[in-house]
């Protein structure tokens, strides 16, 4: 067994009561308030240790768990067949044969004033992505530290994270006191240390506690006998009384994210969300974010009757005394203090995916119930987790942390991120795999996108496009080099310059002698490329153009951005499919034989992938059909003449 | 105005992840296994959309080997919340007989686990909420609270997506499904403690009550019907019993216990001292990492 007893002072669960008058012991934790945490520390510093001594004076372990978990450190456990916590908090059968932890586990304790859900992110090389992760939610961060080591580079890696992700409780709890014969002196050295290192990021407070997770000193009572010179409260004291988020954000002005509307029936329409902040009650006068539409709440709709007043951290129905428009994504705010809305901001982005940010392409941003497409620059500068520095960079990988600006395609409402987690936070999304693969978190907007209004033209593209006597179209071909776009999109403007249209062709070889010579072929550099032709083929088609492109355009991400650039039906994605043989054999250009050669980098199909359409609007397989053949049957379709059997 | 309570923080948690669902996916359904676990989840439901019912179909995946009383309270409750039920029975499974006294681990993977992914195909639900708790054993405690599966139904550990603030990302190809739990984060107590507050109607047999019982391999048994198999000369024998999960009655193993009410039984759990799926068979498969196994090939 283990030396680990339960504390002297049993206050999270009092088995007296429960046994006599298990009502009374009921109402005493009906109303309970919730506190979400995380423990930064790594087994080194007695993180399990203490998360289990947590769990078991809580009498979250049970027998046939405590069971299992001898038998567990007897077969795998790492502290020669004594009870090894860490295999109560690592839960994965993979990651317990590799002896890594890959993730965050959530565990749950309460006492009779609180119940707690610990975020535990065990330390290692995918330590930020966890941090982060569990940090998001949590009202207070457990810093812990070994007494005998003092503070460490990870000390400072977690304090900062824990910062950046803007938890006001920070505790520093050093551990091990047992270990260093409960020196004062030493505890006191480690805070005076850690205090000097705070002030410097950025944290104004923070709670230092002497602890033995080991032996429970100051776990649930203080002081213990071993530390009569400590004066503050115990660990649990401490997360029994801090205040938690939710309570704070009451105090704020009112903002609801509206994720759902509820309509059954045509006498009930009531908007349904989380209350971001503030509270709200029947008449409170409200605006509706961006529309600034007003009204005024008619009435808090609810299961168990209509209710008097609700807030923050509630999940409400609201109906409204007006018929205004307002769907997801819209923020119903306190009429008089609404939030802003803005397209361009600066933002702190952590990256979590093992494919590098790519600056400029488009990803799905999601902000409480708004999803946009958005797109990132490159990075004004990343911050290293570990010195603190900030370092020069073109990109950030897998846990890079780093400052830069985000452009969005339409305006979201938002809040900086230290006045809202809520409205401040986001997720990014890669378009084509849909995983998650970043996070956020907006400074501030910056003022090019609220002072650049769109200046309203007399003569707009309808008018133009009525004078050519045409519709305007963006006859995009993509397909590998030498597949054949160049040849058939000449002769499809040839034909088209014949019945009489206005037409452009964009080509490019041609772009990158002028407009684009400033690119290379990196893949961030083709995605500029891309966009760049996407916006000059807008221009032209407002102008009233058919604009042919013929360029490679291997990646599906940038070809939809400019299809969404452009109004529904006047892109045309018109897939040249040759064979990557084919193609190579022709090898017109005698690229390919350079690119074999290792003389070209970032070929399309030798060493850079080429992601084919899967729904063009056009596909031309070159093996059965000829130039003129494509080209002719492209002309139908242009015209209006079109027939399918192509 | 309070600080909210934690059950307040809870609820309005799930509520707010059930919401996200509807707006996100196309076509969401919700497991009911009828235990306490779904009797809060589908009461959260009717909540979340209320004055609406809840804007998607309940599904029991069916062993045909439940406990009489359940089948009873399922169709009363999925009545009751203006639901459609959907009840599925894995064909194969039913034509073959499989049973758990004769089939083993067959009957949880026949019935369960195939007929889940075979049901969800059928119906093409893309998302599905299920009333799992990170509480309940190991390796939920690291479960996402959105899960994807591929298009196959299967779990890959290392291919989850991180959950930062309450932002969830229900993006997903064609094919592919969400698994949901939106109680992920409530404990065991959180569950009886709403039931109580909220006045939810449960399965009587969390109560106890004297029922007949067959001891097999240290676990009590309760004879449900003229199905169970009964050894030569073995005597069903009447005990005060109840059950702290439910299941298939076969594989479900009850206590002795006098707790006839929710507060007794509240009292009972928090003076034990084994853990709550201590009464299944089904994790003592393949060593701890049971679960985490059935969990990969597709089970919930």
């Amino acid at each position: 067994m283990t030396d680990l007893s339960p504390s002297a002072d049993p206050i999270y669960k009092t088995d007296a009561l429960i046994a006599e008058d298990i009502e009374a012991y009921l109402e005493l934790h009906q109303n309970k308030g919730l506190l979400r945490f995380i423990t930064c520390g790594s087994v080194d510093d007695g993180k399990s240790t203490l998360i289990g001594r947590l769990l078991y004076d809580s009498k979250m372990i049970f027998e046939d768990q405590l069971a299992a978990l001898e038998a567990d450190s007897k077969r795998v456990g790492t502290q020669g067949g004594e009870i090894d916590f860490a295999l109560l908090v690592d839960g994965l059968a993979a990651e317990r044969e590799q002896g890594i932890t890959i993730d965050v586990a959530y565990r749950f304790f309460a006492t009779e004033k609180r119940k707690f859900i610990v975020a535990d992110t065990p330390g290692h090389e995918q330590y930020t992505r966890n941090m982060v992760t569990g940090a998001s939610t949590a009202d207070l961060a457990v810093i812990l530290i070994d007494a005998r080591k003092g503070v460490l580079p990870q000390t400072r890696r977690h304090s900062y994270l824990a910062h950046l992700i803007g938890i006001r409780h920070i505790v520093l709890a050093v551990n091990k006191m047992d270990l260093v014969g409960y020196d004062h002196a030493i505890f006191d050295q480690i805070v005076a240390d850690y205090r000097a290192f705070a002030g410097s990021i950025g944290i104004a407070a923070f709670t230092p506690i002497p602890i033995s997770g080991f032996k429970g000193d100051n776990i649930t009572a203080a002081p213990s006998d071993q530390t009569p010179w400590y004066e503050g409260p115990s660990l649990i004291e401490h997360l029994e009384t801090v205040e938690v988020d939710a309570a704070a954000a009451q105090e704020q002005k009112f903002r609801m994210p509206v994720q759902w509307v509820n309509r059954p029936n045509l006498d009930f329409r009531g908007f349904a969300g989380l209350i971001a902040s503030g509270t709200v009650k029947p008449g409170d006068p409200v605006r509706i974010v961006p529309s600034g539409k007003t009204s005024t709440v008619k009435a808090i709709s609810s299961f168990d009757g209509d209710l008097p007043e609700a807030v923050a951290g509630q999940s409400v129905t609201l109906t409204l005394a007006d018929e205004v428009d307002c769907s997801r994504g819209d923020v119903i705010a306190a009429a008089d203090a609404p939030p802003e809305s803005a397209d361009q901001f600066e933002a702190t982005i952590v990256w979590m995916s093992d494919d590098a940010l790519i600056p400029g392409r488009a990803y799905w941003l999601k902000l409480a119930t708004q999803t946009v497409s958005a797109s990132i620059a490159a990075p004004k500068y990343e911050v290293d987790v570990n010195s603190l520095e900030h370092l020069a960079a073109k990109t950030l990988g897998l846990n890079g942390i780093g400052v830069a600006e985000v452009t969005t395609e339409r305006p979201i409402t938002f809040e900086p991120y230290h006045a809202s987690r809520q409205l401040g936070g986001f997720i990014l999304i890669d378009k084509l795999t849909n995983a998650t693969v970043g996070a956020g978190m907006l400074h501030f907007s910056l003022r090019r996108a609220q002072n650049v209004h769109w200046q309203a033209l007399d003569v707009d593209r309808a008018a133009h496009a009525r004078l050519k006597g045409q519709e305007p179209m963006v006859l995009w071909f993509t397909g590998l080099s030498g597949s054949g776009k160049s040849t058939i999109a000449n002769l499809v403007e040839k034909k088209l310059h014949a019945a009489g249209k206005h037409t452009f062709l964009l080509d490019g070889d041609n772009v990158r002698h002028g407009l684009n010579k400033d690119l290379g072929f990196t893949e961030a550099d083709r995605i500029e490329n891309i966009r760049r032709v996407g916006e000059v083929a807008k221009l032209m088609n407002d102008a009233g153009l058919i604009v042919l492109t013929a360029f490679i355009s291997p990646f599906r991400a940038e070809r939809e951005m400019v299809r969404s650039m452009l109004p529904d039906g006047e892109f045309l994605e018109i897939f040249v499919d040759t064979p990557l043989e084919l193609a190579e054999s022709r090898d017109v250009k005698g690229l390919y034989r350079k690119a074999r050669e290792g003389q070209l980098k970032n070929f399309t199909g030798i060493d850079s992938p080429y992601e084919a359409p899967e729904r063009p609007e056009v596909r031309i397989d070159t093996t059965v059909t000829s130039p003129e053949a494509a080209a002719e049957a492209i002309v139908a379709r242009v015209l209006g003449q079109w027939s399918p059997t192509l | 105005m309070l600080p909210l309570t934690h059950l307040q923080r809870l609820e309005a948690e799930s509520i707010h992840i059930m919401r996200e669902v509807v707006a996100e996916t196309q076509n969401p359904v919700m497991l009911y296994s009828v235990g306490k676990d779904s009797a809060v989840m589908l009461h959260l439901a009717r909540k979340a959309f209320y004055p609406a019912p809840p804007p998607f179909p309940l599904l029991h995946v069916d062993t045909t080997w439940k406990f009489r009383d359940m089948y009873a309270l399922r169709d009363k409750a999925a009545k009751a919340a203006g639901m459609e039920l959907l009840v599925y029975q894995n064909p194969e499974a039913l034509e073959a007989g499989i049973n758990p006294f004769d089939h083993g681990p067959l009957h949880t993977d026949m019935w369960k686990t195939q007929g889940l992914k075979q049901a969800l195909d059928l119906h093409g639900f893309d998302a599905a909420f299920g009333g799992a708790r990170r509480d309940e054993e190991k390796s939920r405690a690291k479960e996402r609270i959105f899960s994807f599966r591929t298009a196959n139904h299967g779990w890959d550990p290392k291919n989850q997506r991180p959950e930062l603030w309450n932002l969830y990302n229900a993006r997903k190809a064609k094919g592919e499904s969400i698994r949901i739990f939106p109680i992920s984060n409530w404990t065991e107590l959180d569950i009886w403690q709403y039931i109580m507050a909220e006045g939810i109607e449960i399965v009587p047999l969390y109560l106890a009550a004297p029922r007949p019982t067959v001891e097999r391999d240290g676990m009590l048994l309760m004879v449900d019907d003229e199905r169970f198999p009964l050894a030569s000369g073995e005597e069903p024998q009447m005990r005060s019993i109840r059950f702290r999960t439910l299941g298939c009655y076969p594989l479900t193993g009850a206590v002795e216990s006098e707790a006839q009410t929710l507060a007794e039984v509240v009292q009972e759990m928090l003076l034990t001292t084994t853990s709550e799926r201590q009464g299944r068979a089904i994790d003592k498969d393949e060593g701890g990492a049971g679960m985490e196994k059935k969990k990969q090939e597709g089970y919930f």
